[in-house]
């Protein structure tokens, strides 16, 4: 697969992945909001300062990184074969797997699945890959209940509301907000109730509890499938995972297909690096592995979907592929400056923040998500942060290059007039010289103060916020002519 | 030492004085400084708003402009960082492999001025005189592209007559971005804001930084709200006596 002759067309992502509103639109909206700026604030520099005490605490954590790098970069160029080994593991281990081009095809696989079973409620545990697809919803439709039960995911269920971090899906919400959810939502819940955090998990934990025992069917995600064994693999935290993959009947796993590796050895590096990265532990409290089916122990009937979903035709790009090494544990999320305001909402997709400003577009086609790339000031918060070294500046520049390329032609835009201008402006020095002395005009504003207040569109959007400097007398190229004669 | 000055268009065409100001602590330390008076701009708006192809005919005349010279130096972190992280792959992505080539070796004698100070000419005392409160930002680009780390800092720590007081959370963004700043003019204001509220909080008169850019950003926020709080180029301060 490391040839980019694909055949056929390689699918589009649907499914959760556009928003409706650009994302200066709908950051503008968020910006406005003093409960999420100040929630986002406090929950985002809490999590940072965990994961830089975590991080510190590794003499070796510039190698894992590499080491994690490269072995995602290995890994994506031999994809084809290690899911192929994966399905033959899996199912010579009592497994069924089933492969899904997009989130269309993968819903009607898992509904078909639920279906057969004659249940009309599933139990889940947190993935980004059914959020990805809207399988709660495409279940709803079929009449069968999703019950989210990580703890986040149940409040932004129960609260009718959207995630908006990869980890941390309710981060918006303080607890206030969700006492107020509990009480409004949760049925037989404590009219007492008060928002101390441990009183809001023991309500949390005695309603999910009568859903695990009753549950006959489990669907969740997975973090990693281990090709060579056919073994899939959750990490969480709160015990809701083991819950949902030990207890039921049967277990339908939705896995995207860039999260397979070859082997547990992989797992070394990447079970050092995720934790400390996401929730800013050194081991997170529960990693479940599971391999096919055990007589007389856990779920007796398991599949596996393989969702594509856009990761095929993201693959094609030798560059911008490095976007599949995510390993979604929302590190540069919690040190992005623009996530930190705007929120996740503000992406559209359900992959917020910079990964999910380069991996939607991908997945979609950058087209369906002009605004994302721009959605960064490029301050390289992210790459540092980032566990597997993916360069996400490098791609958002690389993405909005596809994006004005995919525009070229026909009349162009005032921003494509512009910088075309430019460029033959400033590829000499006379013409340079000659457009400096032009903009001089500007001494003709701002005469009084020294500083400019206010400038026509687009400039106008730099001094609704901004004074904007007046352009000096003299240039430094004229002064040091006057002063030192030409070089 | 023969030091060419890559003086960076913003600084040329909106503020001068920063030019000068290299010019005036690099003579006052014994080196000539020549200005390669062709020289335009690097590029880094075209390449970072998507219009890489526009950039070539700029990253071509950049490295014709400066490959005649052993050192370049620039008052900006933001336009080295190009220089040397963008230009390469702006020639390679456009076919001309020769020109990435060229580029690479004009980017190695690149210096960002706190680099060139500390790291060429083995300065952290430059002998300025500075009677003012100073708080620092260290900018996206010098801080995450070129690593200059305290560099700065162990500059400024020597300025006579100065009390620096430190910045918090001093490696957020404040929100520029090039064309950022316009295209999510709301998300910017809201990054300028918060560094605008942390630069106010140090009490300092002067809030300085080694890019004119980010301080066009700072500085002209913090001239609408009337703050009475300045911005100055490193530069600039190092050039005071």
């Amino acid at each position: 697969m490391s040839s980019t002759f694909l055949g056929v067309p390689a699918p589009r992502g649907v499914g959760h992945l556009r928003g409706t509103q650009t994302f200066p639109d709908a950051a503008r909206v968020a910006l406005g909001d003093s409960q999420l700026r100040r929630n986002l604030g406090h929950a985002t520099s809490t999590i940072r300062a965990k994961r830089a005490a975590v991080v510190g605490e590794l003499d070796d954590w510039e190698q894992l990184r590499l080491a994690g790098s490269a072995l995602k970069t290995a890994t994506m160029a031999r994809l084809d074969e290690h899911l192929e080994r994966l399905e033959r593991e899996v199912t010579a281990r009592g497994g069924t797997v089933h492969w899904a081009r997009d989130a269309n095809e993968a819903n009607a696989i898992v509904t078909r699945l639920v279906q057969a079973t004659g249940e009309t409620e599933v139990v889940k545990v947190k993935s980004m890959a059914t959020q990805e697809i809207g399988l709660n919803e495409a279940l709803e439709a079929a009449g069968i209940e999703a019950k989210e039960t990580d703890l986040a995911e149940l409040i932004v269920q129960l609260g009718g509301d959207l995630p908006s971090h990869i980890l941390v899906p309710a981060i918006h919400r303080n607890r206030a907000e969700i006492r107020e959810i509990f009480l409004r939502e949760m049925p037989g819940v404590d009219p007492e109730l008060t928002s101390e955090p441990r009183l809001l998990a023991m309500a949390a934990r005695k309603h999910l509890r009568e859903r695990f025992l009753r549950a006959k069917v489990a669907i969740s995600g997975a973090n990693f499938g281990i090709a060579d064994t056919g073994t899939l693999l959750v990490v969480e935290s709160e015990g809701n995972g083991r819950m949902c993959l030990t207890l039921p009947d049967t277990l339908i796993t939705v896995m995207g297909i860039e999260k397979v590796v070859p082997t547990w050895q992989d797992l070394e590096v990447f079970l050092q690096l995720l934790p400390r990265s996401s929730t800013g532990e050194r081991m997170n409290p529960y990693t479940s592995a599971w391999t096919g089916v055990t007589p007389g122990d856990g779920p007796q009937d398991f599949h596996l979907v393989l969702l594509d979903n856009g990761r095929t035709a993201t693959l094609a790009d030798e560059v911008g592929r490095a976007a599949l090494h995510c390993i979604k544990c929302s590190a540069c999320l919690n040190v992005c400056p623009v996530y930190e305001r705007a929120g996740g909402h503000a992406y559209g997709s359900v992959y917020p923040g910079p990964i999910g400003a380069v991996l939607s577009p991908q997945l979609t086609g950058v087209e369906d998500n002009a605004s994302l790339p721009y959605a960064s000031s490029l301050c390289g918060a992210c790459f540092d942060a980032c566990p597997v070294r993916i360069d996400i500046p490098s791609l958002l520049v690389r993405l909005r290059a596809q994006h004005v390329d995919a525009n070229r032609g026909g009349v162009p835009s005032a921003e494509a007039a512009a910088m075309a201008a430019a460029s033959w402006v400033m590829s000499t020095p006379g013409r340079f010289g000659a457009a400096e002395s032009a903009s001089k005009l500007g001494r003709l504003l701002g005469r009084s103060t020294g500083r400019i207040s206010s400038l026509p569109p687009p400039l106008s959007a730099w001094t609704a916020s901004r004074d904007a400097p007046r352009p000096p007398e003299e240039t430094f190229r004229q002064w040091w002519a006057r002063e030192r004669g030409t070089s | 030492m023969r030091i060419a000055l890559f003086v960076t268009c913003l600084a040329d065409a909106m503020a001068p004085q920063v030019g000068k100001a290299t010019v005036t602590l690099l003579e006052r330390l014994g080196h000539e400084v020549v200005f390669p008076s062709a020289q335009t701009c690097c590029g880094q708006m075209h390449t970072n708003t998507g219009y890489q192809r526009e950039a070539v005919p700029l990253v071509r005349h950049h490295v014709e402009v400066f490959e005649p010279y052993d050192v370049v130096v620039a008052p900006s972190g933001s336009c080295v960082g190009s220089v040397r992280h963008q230009h390469a792959m702006v020639a390679r992505d456009a076919g001309d492999d020769a020109l990435a080539d060229r580029a690479t070796a004009v980017a190695t004698r690149t210096y960002e001025l706190s680099e060139l100070l500390v790291d060429v000419l083995g300065v952290e005392d430059v002998g300025a005189y500075f009677p003012h409160r100073v708080t620092y930002h260290p900018t996206c680009h010098s801080l995450r592209m070129l690593r200059v780390a305290d560099k700065p800092l162990r500059l400024l720590r020597n300025v006579r007559g100065m009390t620096l007081l430190e910045l918090p959370a001093a490696d957020q963004c404040c929100g520029f971005g090039g064309t950022f700043a316009l295209k999510n003019a709301d998300t910017s204001t809201a990054m300028l804001a918060d560094k605008m509220r942390n630069v106010l909080s140090t009490g300092a008169e002067v809030a300085t930084a080694g890019d004119a850019s980010c301080l066009m950003h700072i500085g002209g926020g913090l001239s609408r709200l009337q703050s009475g709080t300045r911005t100055l180029h490193l530069a600039e301060i190092l050039a005071s006596t």
